[in-house]
């Protein structure tokens, strides 16, 4: 796949981060905003393409992954009164312990099993929300105040509801995430993953340990998609229910699907094609739940590799 | 009121959604059975029916009981029929992979869901029940109406089990779920029946909701529970089987509404799937059948 030329990956890579940091200068206001917010989902996505992309399990249930991150450092702010980067790292904590105690039992299961199991999880926690909303604000959710989202290093403060804050946080933890992405998927324990993906039978017959490679991939998914929660929550103030709801399993799904499976920026691309899709389409109706069960039929009617995956297949093979 | 009559009343209220229960679940549990398709869109189907059963008896008026009738027949019927439309556009030409087929009733759901909403509106309205009677049991006065649920869940689920276990349709859909490539070999039409399984599934969900209708309400997102209560039968009961279909429709039925009326529905609803989802956890093959056949 992507063995002739590492220098051409990471140099591809190098250069969508570059890219996204240029058009920083050049967005109008809204697109500005909006880029921001597309970046921290598509860290989302590519938590969640770790785990369907590479390692081929599809779990209907990452929207608690995302969930533990947004509440994980919502609530930290909000009840505890923790400083952002505690806050930012009790998310991601929350979704890394979740994540191994839903990988050591849901890994148990395989298949279809494996897809009902994540989903009914996801709806525990999602029920758990609204039980306990006295702490969480139950389907109201919770505004975290702008005064409690302002990083200080001693004399210097950087606030997170400032526009370009807001952009150079989201852009950080994206390129963060996609050369962390890059580099596990090149790497020997990558290469487990997709052996796994395609037989893991014969994997395991090969004196891999298949049960734990696939844990730690669970693990690393659900730490991915905590960040992008724990992100979201600071840079957008806004803890709520409705995001560790089972549409917010689809979503990243969704995205995934359209971008490409287990290509690196395809998570990207499906984010921005959506979000620009839905963009220019809520300007003619509102149906926006059309759109995208429309889109998931057609992706897995006629399009199940995606568009950086087909393109990857016809002509650029290098693609990692 | 005292313990005894509450728990009884609880019970009743669980009675008749085990009932309807019973029959959402026994359509997921047949299409999962013999197509091995995991349907997400079936509680759309189950909503669909109660929104047309709605605009059924709306569009006749008249006696309520002439209206309701006329829904019984006509809803499943359209549902059906856009069951297999579906089925022959979508599910037949990705081969019935299973994840593939996941994905697309996803999308399915939601375009059933965003077309309730554009055409229905976001209201939850109300359908009249055929009779109001009132059965004075001996602590409080019971809706006849829910009884009456009751029973006739009894009779379709009787219905049902006559028509697969001593009719030859019954034998051709056993046949195919057994093992599809010998019954096409035998000359069995297997995309056929596929298509019927399918659109029969989603009957029962309609079936199902017509009955429940009258009391609790036509709503455009009406269709997240039973889906999620189905699931959670259909596993706990075992797949394919009908009696298992019936005593964890009961069990869970009653259990939510006793746990339900004494606690909060929200925990009986966390217990239950989580429950569920150690059950299938610690014996994934022994309730999930054969997967991977």
């Amino acid at each position: 796949m992507s063995e002739a030329s590492p220098a051409k990956a990471y140099a591809l890579h190098l250069g969508v981060i570059a890219l996204l940091f240029v058009l920083s200068f050049v967005l109008p206001e809204y697109y500005y905003g909006l880029l921001a917010r597309i970046m921290v989902l598509a860290v989302f996505a590519m938590g969640y393409n770790m785990l369907f992309g590479y390692v081929g399990l599809l779990s209907l249930g990452h929207a608690m992954f995302f969930g533990a991150g947004l509440y994980g450092a919502g609530l930290a702010i909000i009840q505890l009164g923790w400083s952002v980067p505690l806050a930012f790292l009790g998310g991601i904590a929350c979704g890394a312990v979740l994540a191994l105690m839903i990988g050591l039992l849901a890994l148990r299961t395989t298949g279809v099993a494996f897809m009902i199991v994540t989903m009914m999880f996801a709806q525990v926690f999602y029920l758990l929300i609204l039980y306990f909303a006295t702490w969480t604000g139950g389907d109201q959710g919770q505004v975290v105040p702008q005064p409690a989202r302002v990083l200080n290093f001693g004399a210097t403060s950087l606030d997170l509801t400032n526009p370009t804050v807001r952009y150079m946080s989201a852009l950080a933890l994206f390129s963060l995430v996609l050369l962390v992405t890059l580099a596990i998927v090149r790497s020997r324990y990558g290469r487990v993953l997709v052996a796994i993906r395609e037989n893991e039978e014969r994997t395991k017959m090969l004196g891999y340990d298949t049960f734990s490679n696939k844990l730690i991939a669970v693990v690393v998914s659900g730490t991915i998609c905590a960040a992008s929660g724990a992100a979201y929550a600071l840079l957008f103030g806004y803890v709520g229910s409705s995001f560790a709801s089972v549409q917010y399993s689809i979503l990243p799904l969704l995205w995934v699907l359209l971008g490409g499976a287990a290509t690196t920026l395809g998570p990207l691309i499906g984010t921005v094609f959506m979000y620009y899709v839905i963009d220019v389409t809520s300007g003619y109706t509102s149906a926006y739940l059309l759109i995208v069960g429309v889109a998931l039929i057609l992706l897995v009617l006629f399009f199940p590799k995606g568009i950086l995956g087909s393109i990857r297949q016809r002509w650029l093979g290098w693609l990692p | 009121m005292h313990f005894g009559p509450h728990l009884l009343l609880a019970a009743l209220e669980g009675l008749v959604t085990s009932a309807v229960l019973a029959l959402t679940a026994l359509g997921l549990s047949l299409v999962f059975g013999v197509m091995r398709v995991v349907n997400v869109a079936h509680g759309e189907f189950f909503m669909l029916g109660a929104v047309l059963a709605w605009a059924i008896t709306t569009a006749i008026g008249g006696h309520p009981a002439l209206g309701f009738l006329a829904a019984l027949v006509i809803a499943p019927l359209i549902v059906g029929a856009i069951a297999l439309v579906a089925e022959r556009l979508v599910l037949r030409r990705l081969n019935y992979n299973p994840e593939a087929t996941i994905v697309a009733t996803i999308g399915m759901l939601y375009i059933i869901q965003q077309l309730a909403l554009s055409f229905y509106g976001p209201e939850a309205r109300p359908v009249e029940p055929p009779f109001s009677y009132r059965i004075l049991l001996p602590w409080f006065g019971y809706s006849g109406y829910k009884l009456s649920i009751i029973a006739t869940s009894a009779l379709l689920l009787i219905a049902t089990w006559l028509v697969l276990t001593r009719t030859r349709i019954g034998l051709i859909m056993r046949a195919t779920q057994y093992d599809s490539e010998t019954a096409q070999a035998f000359g069995i039409p297997v995309g056929r029946v596929y298509g019927g399984v399918f659109a029969l599934g989603a009957m029962l969900a309609a079936v199902a909701a017509v009955l429940i209708v009258p009391i609790s309400q036509a709503h455009y997102l009406m269709g997240q529970d039973p889906l999620l209560l189905s699931f959670i039968v259909v596993i706990i009961g075992g797949l394919g089987s009908l009696r298992g279909t019936v005593v964890a429709a009961v069990l869970i039925g009653l259990s939510d509404g006793i746990i339900s009326m004494f606690f909060s529905p929200t925990l009986a609803k966390i217990i239950a799937t989580l429950l569920v989802a150690m059950v299938l956890v610690f014996r994934p093959q022994g309730l999930f059948g054969t997967a991977s056949r």
